[in-house]
């Protein structure tokens, strides 16, 4: 499913000195939040917060600083159990775009209720082969199957670990 | 003589027997019996010798060695006895033996090194002894144990005999090498790399063998050693890199073949290899010279940039920082001589070349890497700081004009702080020198634009900036200080972001201490005409909040007593005037001014002038005014006064509290002997505008008393916090008084706070029969109290505080008290409240029988509680009735919490089985202690906490559908707990955990279901690859 393994030791960078982003800090609790009896719901930043911190397969920096997500391009519809997130590659030729996107969409798979049906996508006009890689995206059983991969799962897990 | 004779005969025949079964009976215990009959006398080493005769010439080499091991044996047990004489001939005889048969080989080596440690060896013979050593021993040949025995020798000889051996010259450096070549063993190392240090700090001759000796150590570098599990040796990896480290960078004759090897390694794919190339990099350059290095700065400099640029792991770009920091300074600290080039010119023209246009990009990944580069090499001395500075201090401040964006120019201004920070390392600004004078103007340009830019990151890094630029001595001119006052006044009373106004607040109070006159001459009138004039104007935009900025910015500056004098009038004034207010709320506004004058009581603490200024002069005017308008209430009762609600006395009290604490004895002396009276005779003559309508009478019955009753609390806060060795008068009659009060009493505020005065003075109170006479009026008024009547809470408060204060100083009544506490978790009423106040007897107090207001607490009061009294919190448990049942585990719960971890880990296995039962008690305050008591244990204690899993992952997944959310995030947070548990324990659950995860995934609150998201995440990887 994924072309070339991460870029580790001797491989040279594809983008060695990628623009990079300031990190929002952490979402200030609010009153309500700490209130027993009303309900909280689901909103888009929520859904930022689970993937902002998924690491960079490439770079020692997390989606947000590379700006790959933003909360803008993440819509959540609570009521309607819909969860759609748009990442855009740091550059258009970037051989990491599926991974990129199959951490996201693992990271969403195993963090959301199962009623939530998620879609993630390339932000339309930001990559070479933006289509195939949608498409890939897309498919249940790909993505399944690509999970099955140990190592491609191994590199996944990388991305979703909590940074030491 | 004739039984003297007789005597010895009999030692020597008990000899020869001791010999034979040695010898041919293989009793290895005989050695130690021959030895004591040397040692007390029975006979000597020669007549050892003269016994074993046939056997060191028998021509079996068995036997020939198990005879030297006896005399070895012996000899290791007492070299100390031998004469000159004997030791030569020994020696002569060992050495000869030598040549031996390998079987005898490690015995005789056992006897060198027994000889080697005599201290009346002649000289001549250690050379002699090393010279036949490394002539006809292989020693990488022999077994582990008895190379260490060679190591051994060489190490005795050389702690003794140095003189000796140096004259042997580079033989003996020679022979040494080929000794430890080829060593395997990590404990023979450990010896063998000492000795290898101290051949070369000790100046021993390495002469044409520098590179050999380098290759013999150099070949472990980097080193790869995993301890065997169970390994009883205790070696660990990091003692073998630290002791071949002492040795690689103990010499500068090494830095030619080290440098290459340290500049391969760094290369590695290895992270443990490039940790240790970078330390022992920083290491060597604390001996290296200019002449050392110069061949190598352009690699060395080129890989530490690599790695700096690259790599994804803090420690390694940490080290490698530090290693260039080690750099530098050792080129800053050569000696040149006229003719030689300036390399650190040199190197640092490469590293600016190389990292100064990364910072024109402050949107790159590279420009903090450059700039973390540039601060290690330009802290590590003045020169490389002018240098650096000279030549990044301007780019950047070109660089801020150039980008326009707010997000730009904080990085831009961040790396500026770093390197501003970095100058205020070499003290003080040099007028000649200093490139940074000649950019003062430049420089306040661009902080002062950040102060006023809308982004409030920016200004936040713009008031970092100014706090150092104020730091710099000299830098700032009277002018800009006078800008750099009115910058902050208005970021502190205008700015709408808090965060903002509060790091200009806490600029102020950095800046205030080294320029007072200019804060109190600028700063302080104009927030005090602010305080003022918003009351005129009220309405107009959320004055409250402004007041509250005013009255911290006050508190902030108080930082010298010129200031002082100059802020607390204007506090007091202030609270007057609000006193005097009518509005609601007004309270509120109470416990703002109270708040900023206990941050300044804190800050005049350690000064002894500013102390006693703030004591003599707020002390008593909280006191007037709070007894003022206590008799105003009195006579007037339907006018509310703010002063008196329970809100604004406790905010009193750490005023007070605080202005008191650090008095020297003879001032507090003064001040009790004012303060006592006037709470026990209403003798009110010290206070300001003392003219009152009627009497002041706390302690008297009435309920028009009531609201005088209140002001115990200001009693007690002042009382409570004076050093133990200032005399209280009439102290037995104060604490009559109390006790009375805290008993009968109906306002709970009032009672609970006489009690905590009560038990703040019997804590400090000398140990005597004045004390047990006390503590037994007590005990009489509590126990009626207690078992009947309107004030049975009263009298628990009363226990609780009590127990505390002696529990606190391990006073032997405490026992009885607490025996009498755990009583009462049986009681139906009382029950819930004495299970609460164990969490009482555990915590720190904030007002009273603390350390800062010079309570007798031993340190381990918590420990010692814990021992007395869980046994029977247990037995307790068991023994009782299912509806109090929770109250023992609440007391047990509260009782753990406050446990130093440690001390809570190694007492767990006895009490894990109550605690996990105690998950299942429906009190929600017990499941949520519980819980966060067992969270630290499965992160710190997995291998116990493994035996329960079944247990843990029931209850916690259970407890993560509770309707309390605060108990929902404790499950969840254990639940994540949990994966620090050995993976194989929790592979079984995976799928379980993972399934029930799901529903708080969906949970109503965002709190909780951030918490599953967490856990539910961790347990995934789990025995995934890539964890």
């Amino acid at each position: 499913m994924v072309g070339p393994g991460p870029g580790g030791g001797a491989a040279p960078l594809e983008n060695a000195n990628p623009l990079i982003y300031r990190r929002s800090g952490e979402r200030p609790v609010t009153a309500r939040e700490e209130d027993d009896e009303l309900p909280d719901s689901i909103d888009d930043r929520e859904i930022f917060d689970l993937i902002r911190s998924i690491n960079d397969p490439e770079h020692p920096l997390t989606l947000e600083e590379l700006n790959v997500v933003e909360q803008v391009r993440v819509k959540v519809n609570d009521a309607e159990s819909t969860v759609a997130v748009e990442f855009t590659p740091t550059i258009p030729h970037c051989s990491m775009a599926t991974l990129i996107g199959l951490s996201i969409k693992v990271k969403l798979i195993r963090s959301l209720p199962e009623r939530f049906k998620v879609d993630v996508h390339i932000t339309p006009g930001t990559h070479a082969s933006e289509h195939a890689v949608n498409k890939q995206l897309a498919d249940k059983e790909r993505v399944a199957a690509a999970l099955e991969n140990s190592h491609l799962l191994e590199v996944v897990n990388q991305c979703l670990s909590a940074r030491s | 003589m004739a039984a003297a004779g007789a005597g010895v005969g009999a030692g020597a025949g008990a000899l020869a027997s001791f010999v034979q079964d040695f010898v041919a009976g293989q009793q290895d215990a005989r050695a130690a019996e021959v030895a004591a009959g040397v040692k007390d006398g029975s006979w000597t080493v020669l007549q050892l010798v003269e016994a074993l005769g046939s056997c060191l010439e028998n021509t079996d080499p068995r036997t020939r060695g198990r005879g030297i091991q006896l005399l070895s044996q012996v000899l290791l047990q007492c070299y100390s006895l031998l004469q000159e004489k004997e030791v030569l001939h020994l020696v002569l005889f060992y050495e000869n033996r030598l040549q031996d048969h390998h079987l005898v080989i490690p015995s005789v080596l056992q006897g060198l090194r027994a000889l080697s440690m005599c201290e009346v060896l002649a000289p001549g013979l250690a050379v002699s002894v090393l010279k036949a050593i490394f002539q006809e021993v292989h020693v990488q040949s022999l077994l582990q144990l008895d190379r260490h025995t060679v190591y051994s020798i060489i190490t005795n000889f050389m702690g003794t005999r140095e003189e000796e051996l140096k004259s042997l010259g580079a033989d003996f450096t020679f022979g040494f090498i080929q000794v430890m070549d080829g060593e395997k063993d990590p404990r023979n190392l450990l010896v063998a790399f000492q000795i290898v240090r101290d051949l070369i700090v000790k100046n021993y001759a390495l002469g044409p063998f520098v590179e050999e000796l380098f290759e013999v150590t150099s070949c472990y570098f980097p080193i790869d050693f995993t301890p065997p599990p169970n390994d009883p040796h205790g070696i660990q990896r990091e003692d073998l890199i630290l002791s071949l480290r002492a040795v690689l960078a103990s010499t500068p004759q090494f830095a030619e073949f080290l440098l290459p090897l340290l500049i391969e390694k760094m290369d590695s794919d290895l992270q443990s290899a490039k940790l240790d190339s970078l330390q022992t990099l920083a290491a060597c350059c604390a001996i290296y010279g200019q002449k050392e290095l110069q061949e190598f700065l352009p690699s060395l400099w080129s890989s530490l940039r690599r790695e700096v640029f690259q790599t994804a792991s803090e420690k390694v770009e940490a080290e490698c920082l530090a290693a260039l920091h080690a750099l530098s300074a050792c080129l800053s600290r050569s000696v040149l001589s006229s003719d030689t080039e300036d390399l650190l010119d040199s190197f640092l023209s490469s590293v600016l070349q190389d990292c100064r246009h990364h910072l024109c990009e402050p949107d790159m990944k590279l420009v903090w890497p450059s700039a973390k580069l540039l601060q290690a090499a330009a802290g590590a001395s003045l020169r490389t700081c002018h240098r650096i500075t000279r030549s990044v201090v301007p780019l950047l401040l070109e660089q801020y004009t150039k980008h326009p964006q707010s997000s730009q120019r904080r990085t831009i201004l961040e790396m500026l702080l770093g390197f501003l920070e970095l100058q205020q390392k070499w003290g003080h600004v040099e007028e000649d020198e200093s490139a940074l004078l000649s950019l003062r103007a430049p420089v306040c340009s661009v902080v002062f634009s950040a102060m006023t830019d809308p982004s409030v990151q920016l200004q936040l890094v713009g008031i970092r900036v100014l706090t150092v630029l104020g730091s710099l001595q000299g830098f700032l001119s009277p002018p800009d200080l006078e800008l750099v006052v009115d910058h902050l006044l208005r970021l502190i009373l205008h700015e709408e972001d808090s965060q903002s106004s509060e790091a200009a607040m806490e600029a102020a109070g950095s800046l205030a201490p080294i320029y007072p006159q200019i804060f109190s001459g600028r700063m302080v009138p104009r927030l005090g005409e602010e305080l003022q004039s918003e009351r005129e104007e009220e309405g107009s935009r959320a004055p409250r909040s402004l007041q509250q900025r005013c009255l911290q910015a006050l508190a902030a500056v108080s930082t010298r007593t010129s200031i002082v004098r100059e802020t607390i009038p204007v506090l007091l004034q202030h609270l007057r005037r609000v006193q005097k207010g009518s509005e609601a709320g007004n309270a509120q506004d109470v416990v703002s001014v109270c708040q900023s004058l206990h941050r300044v009581a804190l800050q005049c603490q350690q000064d002894a002038e500013s102390c006693w200024y703030y004591h003599q002069t707020v002390v008593p005017c909280l006191l007037a005014m709070a007894v003022q308008a206590a008799m105003q209430e009195s006579t007037h009762p339907l006018q509310g006064k703010a002063l008196l609600e329970e809100e604004a006395l406790a905010a009193m009290v750490p005023v007070i509290s605080a202005a008191s604490t650090h008095l020297s004895p003879e001032l507090a002396a003064q001040s009790v002997s004012h303060v006592v009276p006037l709470f026990l005779d209403g003798e009110v003559s010290f206070l300001p505008q003392n003219s009152f309508p009627c009497s002041f009478q706390p302690f008297e019955g009435g309920e028009r008393l009531e609201a005088q009753r209140r002001l115990v609390a200001l009693l007690m806060a002042f009382v409570c916090s004076l050093p133990r060795n200032v005399v209280i008068p009439q102290q037995e009659r104060l604490l009559r008084e109390l006790l009375a009060l805290s008993c009968s009493c109906n306002c709970p505020f009032t009672a609970t706070t006489a009690a905590k005065c009560f038990a703040g003075l019997v804590n400090k109170h000398p140990a005597g029969q004045q004390l047990d006479e006390i503590l037994q009026l007590a005990v009489n008024r509590m126990e009626p109290g207690l078992a009947e009547g309107p004030h049975r809470t009263q009298a628990l408060t009363l226990l609780l505080w009590v127990t505390k204060a002696l529990v606190l100083r391990y006073h032997p009544l405490s026992s009885r008290l607490t025996d009498k506490l755990l009583g009462l978790l049986g009681d139906a009423e009382l029950g819930p409240v004495a299970a609460d106040g164990f969490s009482l007897l555990m915590a720190d107090s904030p007002d009273v029988l603390h350390k800062g207001c010079h309570a007798d607490v031993r340190i381990m009061f918590r420990q010692r509680f814990f021992t007395d009294n869980v046994p029977k919190l247990v037995q307790g448990f068991h023994g009782a009735g299912p509806d109090v049942k929770a109250n023992y585990l609440k007391g047990l719960s509260h009782v753990l919490n406050h446990l130093p971890k440690p001390v809570l880990v190694t007492e767990l296995p006895t009490l894990l089985s109550l605690l996990l039962e105690a998950l299942s008690c429906s009190d929600r305050v017990v499941q949520l202690s519980t819980l966060s008591c067992l969270q630290p244990l499965l992160l710190e204690a997995p291998q116990i906490m493994s035996l329960h899993v079944d247990t843990l992952v029931t209850k916690f997944l259970s407890l993560a559908s509770s309707p309390t959310m605060a108990v929902r995030i404790a499950a969840l947070r254990c639940a994540h707990a949990l994966t620090s548990l050995p993976t194989t324990v929790l592979l079984p659950y995976k799928a379980r955990v993972i399934r029930a995860l799901a529903k708080p995934l969906d949970d109503k609150k965002r709190l909780v279901r951030k918490e599953a998201v967490a856990a539910r995440g961790e347990w995934f990887l789990l025995g995934s690859p890539g964890r």
